[in-house]
């Protein structure tokens, strides 16, 4: 009797740990989208209470063309996601299935690569696309996203990949299949949860990037990250219009994460180790 | 799973084509315009389809971004002379330091019609270097002294048209303890833009100056120590609580929403006070010149956010053909038939203050227009400086230092630290700057 009483003592403690740090993460999201509902004046105040306005979002509409900019983010994550598959895949597959002493070295050098802050590397990266002519092109940009993203993208296939029992892969080569139906009919359906969430990842990743982004384009490859930062202000005000844009910016991907929260939640947790 | 592969593969080439094809279909005139996010410009870029229409080969882009954001982002273009933008907005910080580098187009040969002359002689020359224009000033401010009359004439106080820091400090006084609001507000929050634009002049209203003329800091003189002294009493005293996180938005909506006193602030606050839709106090604002204190010099600032061309723009025609039309008499009347006059970019043209219209609808508009005239950001220190500017040192390595120096100041305001340390820290910090950029001999 004890027991089942402390149990659910327990039960219930976790249920509001979790509750409660689940709304503390949510919670710059869920100012921003109130405070994009209210006027310029009313975002200074912290009241919870007010009338909500379409006047942030009207301003925003009128002055800078969403959609191109919207459209821009979407080739440009979309671009990302496809090209670092493309390249993690079968370097992942070379080194979880066939590895040489090497190989964990490899891993590790190219995760060094993200432990320099960007700002440190603009100056040399801006002269080479300004000399190749990338400079405010989308394929500029999707190269860039696809250099910053490529370990995370390696890293996670390739323990994805590492998961996947060799014998069945052997068992395929000795019915006679060549490496591409080995990895085309075997190898990619039996990891697919875990690449659905690597691309996914990488969307997300590539959607929000903003430094490099502002940096290396200006107006015809502009982002999403470069439509929000034209909306902060240091004399006038301007929370209102920032967090409405901001939503508008970030809409479609917390949209996309909703819908494929299954997906994303059962690859991260893919395996029996994690 | 085969055809998947080779539809994306097939979809990113098609994507990269796209792209390559957006890139080469780029108009001969097609200017890419590097602007800053505040209402005068946005208004500009909401009128410019007018300047599309009388020079129909010339086709405007715009990259509207925040202020940070987008002094890094030009600095790289034109430091790489990549000849991204063909059309800048840049201060009166950034105008000299860029020509000396030879960096920008000079602004010779305008039309006669752009009347040069009209131009408000100190805007030129904050953004002139070695005799030459370099820049034309979309606007300028200084700074002044905005208080509520309703609350003076209550109290039974009088300001004066050139009042005192002495004067200030009494006003606030009475004012938090008998009018229910703070007494002042001031800048506080952390930045060489933000505190120090603010300090500078109080520190030059006391005499004092960043380097003496052989470039030693002057941090820790009685000047900067009565100065920071001063500051920390009045805003502990009869400031709002938190006043060392507040710049000049936050102070702006503690004043419009009838929270302060007295503000000592940018002059371009004045249009946005004095708009009903946006302050409460609309009716009742009070302003005056800048407080002085043992010197007139350097007490209200000069800055202005001006339009260049930078020499790698490949289409410098247009570009200053661009730059004029938003800098002239013309374009200002363009603004005021649309919001009317309160909201036309001050500060630029003598023209603009002898409009009746224009002073009848901006009460504040002698005030701006004064104590634009009489800022001298080649004399603004009552010993000789070895640097320009009023509010800010003159040489590129100040974004740096004049923060740092911010956030001590700050500090101590916050109460993290004493005056006395944030000053030593700050002459540590800014001498160690000028040693390692060659000034100090």
């Amino acid at each position: 009797m004890k027991r089942t009483a402390s149990r659910q003592l327990q039960y219930v403690l976790t249920t509001a740990l979790a509750w409660s740090l689940a709304l503390l993460i949510f919670f710059p999201i869920l100012w921003m989208m109130l405070t994009a509902f209210k006027t310029e004046s009313q975002a200074y105040q912290l009241s919870l209470f007010f009338m909500p306005t379409l006047e942030s979002f009207h301003e925003v509409f009128s002055r800078s063309d969403y959609v191109s900019f919207a459209a821009n983010s979407i080739a440009i994550s979309g671009g990302v996601t496809v090209l670092s598959l493309l390249i993690a895949i079968p370097a992942a597959y070379s080194m979880a299935f066939f590895p040489t002493n090497k190989t964990q070295k490899i891993l590790l050098w190219m995760m060094s690569t993200k432990m320099m802050p960007s700002v440190g590397v603009l100056l040399p990266v801006y002269l080479l696309w300004k000399n190749i002519g990338l400079l405010d092109t989308v394929s500029g940009l999707i190269i860039i996203y696809t250099l910053i993203n490529l370990p995370i993208a390696v890293w996670m296939t390739y323990t994805y990949f590492c998961e996947v029992p060799k014998e069945i892969l052997e068992a395929s080569r000795i019915d006679g299949a060549s490496t591409w139906q080995e990895v085309c009919y075997l190898l990619l359906p039996m990891s697919l949860p875990g690449l659905a969430s690597t691309a996914l990842l990488l969307l997300i990743l590539s959607w929000n990037e903003a430094f490099w982004s502002i940096n290396l384009s200006s107006a015809n490859a502009a982002p999403l990250t470069v439509f929000i930062a034209s909306y902060s202000s240091p004399e006038g005000l301007f929370w209102a219009k920032l967090s409405a844009a901001s939503l508008l910016a970030v809409a479609p991907i917390m949209v996309l994460g909703w819908l494929t929260q299954k997906q994303l939640v059962r690859g991260l947790t893919f395996g029996a180790v994690k | 799973m085969t055809r998947l592969t080779a539809r994306h593969a097939g979809r990113l080439a098609a994507a990269c084509t796209l792209a390559l094809a957006a890139l080469s279909a780029q108009a001969a005139t097609t200017l890419t315009i590097a602007a800053l996010n505040n209402p005068d410009m946005v208004e500009l870029k909401k009128l410019s389809p007018a300047f599309e229409k009388q020079n129909p080969d010339i086709k405007l882009n715009w990259v509207v971004l925040e202020e940070n954001v987008l002094r890094q982002r030009v600095t790289t273009d034109i430091a790489t002379n990549s000849g991204k933008f063909d059309v800048m907005m840049i201060g009166t910080y950034e105008a000299p330091l860029w020509a000396k580098k030879g960096w920008l187009n000079p602004m010779d040969n305008l039309a006669p019609e752009y009347d040069l002359n009209d131009v408000v002689k100190t805007a030129r020359d904050g953004l002139s270097y070695g005799g030459k224009l370099y820049a034309l000033p979309f606007y300028v401010e200084s700074s002044m002294t905005f208080y509520r009359k309703d609350l003076f004439a209550k109290l039974g106080l009088t300001m004066p048209e050139k009042p005192t820091y002495t004067q200030i400090a009494d006003y606030a006084k009475v004012l938090k303890e008998k009018g229910g609001v703070y007494g002042i507000c001031l800048r506080g929050k952390a930045g060489w833009g933000e505190n120090m634009a603010y300090l500078t002049t109080l520190v030059n209203a006391n005499g004092g100056r960043w380097f003496d003329e052989s470039w030693k800091a002057t941090i820790d003189s009685p000047e900067w120590k009565k100065s920071v002294t001063f500051y920390v009493d009045l805003l502990k005293k009869y400031g709002p609580p938190g006043a060392s996180t507040n710049g000049f938005n936050e102070n702006l909506t503690l004043f419009a929403s009838g929270k302060c006193g007295m503000w000592i602030d940018a002059t371009v606050a004045a249009g946005m006070l004095f708009n009903p839709k946006e302050s409460q106090v609309a009716d009742k604002v009070g302003f005056a010149q800048a407080p002085t204190g043992v010197t007139a010099k350097g007490s209200s600032w000069l800055w202005s956010w001006a339009l260049a061309v930078p020499k790698s723009s490949k289409q410098d025609d247009a570009a200053k053909k661009f730059v004029q039309w938003a800098t002239s008499k013309e374009y200002i009347k363009l603004v005021a038939n649309d919001l009317g006059w309160t909201s036309v970019p001050p500060g630029t043209r003598i023209s603009t203050y002898n409009q009746p219209e224009y002073v009848k609808a901006a009460p504040f508009a002698k005030f701006v227009l004064s104590a634009i005239q009489s800022a001298n950001p080649n004399d603004a220190t009552l010993k000789k400086a070895p640097y320009s500017g009023i509010q800010f040192v003159g040489i590129p390595e100040f974004q740096s230092f004049g923060t740092v120096v911010g956030q001590a100041i700050s500090g101590a305001l916050a109460g993290n630290m004493t005056v006395d340390a944030a000053l030593k820290a700050g002459q540590a910090t800014a001498n160690r700057a000028v040693i390692q950029g060659g000034y100090q001999k």
